[in-house]
């Protein structure tokens, strides 16, 4: 079986000055705005229904629908989000996208706003991408200057206004409703649903909150049509997808292919693990997202392959890590991130990843015994699913992923000698001067 | 969250701004600087339909003229809000890019994150720790660097990945991180793999406070992994499919 790759976002990253609006508009940038203007609102969000978008943050909710939740002649200010928080470890679609090409972005966020009936609009972005941020103020002002923000846009009636929102090292923020307590200027810790943002969001008004990823795609379903997007993955998953490869890999990057690929089908094209090693285990989403082995190499990557075979799609964060990986160490570093970016907000998320990261040190030292492996389930059983947010669910994948899956290199680190692996080995210059 | 706050030796120069505005007297904003936060602070404001919206820019502001959010900061921000300084010091300590204490001209950010730290990022850092004879959250004592490891930032394919003042610094070793930091530290500024001409940590802030610095058109579009899947889609000549004609 073999796959097409199909470049749509990522297709203008390579051309000269690709952030420049005269760029963009050269490979055809702000048709598909001119064009949704002179449709009625109500007609695009029946285009994004139809053509079955599902968002690329890692929930894979029907973009459509969430728009279609808006309340309609409510009288209250509608406001449009777009999530560029991007932080879940191993995801780096949404930063290159917004370094190269911007205006993509922009585009996508207007005609989303203009759908959803919001003139204001906000692009929250993490602080931790100078560049990135540079890149989005500049199309902002680019696309003001070119009458494309503002009032009256292109003449349809339309008034929007956009502004760069800019994170400042806070995880927790690429959560919908924490994200939007730090925009509102408070801590970012996530709010109790219901209400849920579409019904009561920022400044307690109807808000969508959409991915980076995603609003970039509804130009391309302006310019291509539902069918068009449908022609591209599979029945419950259409359309393409950034799939990030990073790790042990030959070659590392972003590529866009259907939604439905396998990883098998990725590393044959791509070259396959580095030289010399074989795979041990990746996620297909994200730390947050259950481990997988060689054995999953043949499931589908859309939305409902991964959780057919115990966890998630996620944001298509392919991390892959080879036989020099020990499971236990990595394992260990996610909780300690986890550990530090929960908000303290609830009970089982602030305590259970704080027991995490002391037991998962013990065990790395080789202090541990096999009770502790007990320990780590039952406290994963009382953050899964008790936890304010799914930051503590997140939490819990690896460790019951990688207990699941190996065991017995858990027990290797229980006779005292602590880990077995060589963490030089494991290392991109391992063999080199370095 | 809990956050590591090792000091190399230097003596501390911040009260904990929950003392209240008592603190601010210790490390006081200038006239100048507050006169400079109050007109940018207004355009930030004005951004929002809510005023308080703005508090994470004017944090920025704040730290744009002080290297970090000093008590007077958060009083000035407490002020320009209408807020109490334990309001905004809630906000101000909940967010780890607004630093507590002064940092150097160059924030060393060493990506420690599973895969960055696998691939090299741990021994990176303890080199990095090493040579500068600083711990985590450290200043060299020439103000140049301060080092810090950092979670995920999101560049995964170029891993392991150093962040100065957040511009990308990708596919390091040990021997490059070293040079690195000597570099910053010699006043030879190195390129960003991916990014503008570095700028001081200060200006850096003020970028983030909203305000742009004119370096937009700097540096490349996508570095090499960013542009893998495209190249490989000309390799093999792939593409999307052609829309059809609309109906």
């Amino acid at each position: 079986m073999t796959f097409t790759l199909t470049p749509v976002l990522t297709a203008n990253w390579g051309t000269p000055e690709s952030w420049t609006l005269d760029a963009y508009r050269r490979t055809g940038g702000y048709g598909a705005l001119g064009d949704a203007l002179k449709m009625p609102p109500d007609a695009l969000i029946q285009l994004v229904k139809d053509s079955g978008l599902r968002g690329r943050g890692g929930a894979g909710f029907p973009t459509g629908m969430k728009w279609g939740f808006i309340p309609q002649g409510d009288g209250k200010p509608h406001y449009l989000v777009v999530n560029a928080d991007e932080s879940e470890p191993g995801t780096c679609k949404d930063i290159p996208l917004m370094m190269a090409s911007p205006h993509t972005l922009l585009e996508g966020l207007l005609i989303s706003a203009y759908a959803i009936r919001a003139n204001r609009a906000f692009i929250y972005v993490r602080g931790e991408v100078l560049h990135v941020v540079r890149r989005l103020l500049n199309a902002v002002d680019e696309a003001k200057a070119a009458g494309l923000i503002g009032s009256n846009v292109l003449g349809s009636g339309f008034d929007i206004e956009v502004v760069v929102h800019i994170g400042a090292g806070a995880y927790i923020c690429g959560e919908e409703t924490a994200l939007l307590e730090s925009l509102e200027g408070f801590r970012g810790q996530p709010r109790l649903r219901p209400p849920f943002p579409a019904i009561e969001g920022l400044y307690a008004c109807p808000t969508v909150i959409n991915n980076v990823e995603t609003i970039s795609s509804v130009p391309a379903i302006v310019r291509g049509g539902a069918a068009w997007f449908k022609s591209m993955g599979t029945e419950k998953s259409p359309g393409f997808k950034i799939f990030s490869l990073s790790g042990h890999v030959a070659r590392p990057g972003q590529y866009e292919a259907p939604l439905g690929i396998t990883l098998r089908e990725l590393l044959d094209a791509t070259g396959g693990m580095r030289a010399g090693h074989e795979l041990k285990f990746w996620t297909p989403g994200g730390s947050s997202t259950p481990l997988f082995t060689a054995e999953h190499l043949d499931v589908p990557l859309d939305f409902e392959g991964p959780p057919a075979h115990g966890s998630m799609l996620g944001t298509t964060a392919l991390q892959l890590f080879d036989e020099t990986t020990c499971v236990v160490r990595a394992v260990l570093r996610w909780s300690e991130f986890y550990a530090h970016e929960s908000c303290g907000k609830c009970t089982p998320c602030r305590e259970g990843v704080f027991w995490y990261v002391q037991i998962l040190q013990r065990l790395e030292r080789g202090e541990g015994d096999e009770q502790d492996l007990d320990t780590l389930l039952d406290v994963s059983e009382n953050i899964l699913g008790r936890a304010f947010c799914a930051l503590g669910d997140g939490a819990t994948s690896p460790v019951t992923s990688s207990i699941q899956y190996f065991r017995d290199e858990y027990l290797a680190h229980f006779d005292g000698r602590g880990c077995p692996f060589d963490p030089v080995a494991s290392t991109v210059f391992a063999g080199a001067d370095a | 969250m809990s956050h590591d706050h090792s000091t190399n030796g230097l003596p501390t120069v911040t009260l904990d701004p929950r003392l209240g505005p008592a603190a601010a007297a210790v490390d006081p904003l200038s006239d100048d600087a507050k006169a400079r936060v109050r007109t940018l602070g207004a355009e930030v404001i004005a951004r929002y339909p809510r005023a308080r919206s703005a508090i994470m820019p004017l944090l920025y502001l704040v730290q744009a003229e002080q290297g970090y959010v000093s008590p007077s900061g958060i009083t000035l921000v407490a002020e320009l809000l209408n807020l109490t300084t334990a309001e905004v010091a809630a906000v101000s300590t909940f967010y780890t890019m607004y630093k507590r204490r002064t940092c150097g001209d160059y924030h060393v950010g060493v990506c420690t994150n599973t895969l960055c730290a696998i691939l090299g990022g741990d021994a990176i850092f303890a080199a990095l720790k090493e040579h500068l004879g600083v711990g985590n959250n450290g200043t060299t004592p020439d103000d140049k660097v301060t080092l810090e490891h950092i979670e995920c930032n999101a560049a995964c394919d170029y891993a392991p990945v150093v962040m100065v003042n957040w511009e990308f610094f990708d596919n390091q070793t040990i021997e490059s991180a070293k040079e690195l930091v000597d570099k910053l530290r010699s006043g030879e500024l190195p390129m960003p793999t991916r990014g503008a001409p570095l700028v001081t940590h200060v200006e850096t802030s003020r970028v983030l406070a909203g305000f742009t610095d004119g370096l937009v058109n700097e540096g490349p579009s996508a570095g090499a992994e960013s542009l893998a899947g495209l190249d490989l889609a000309k390799e093999r000549h792939e593409s999307a499919p052609t829309p059809g004609p609309r109906s």
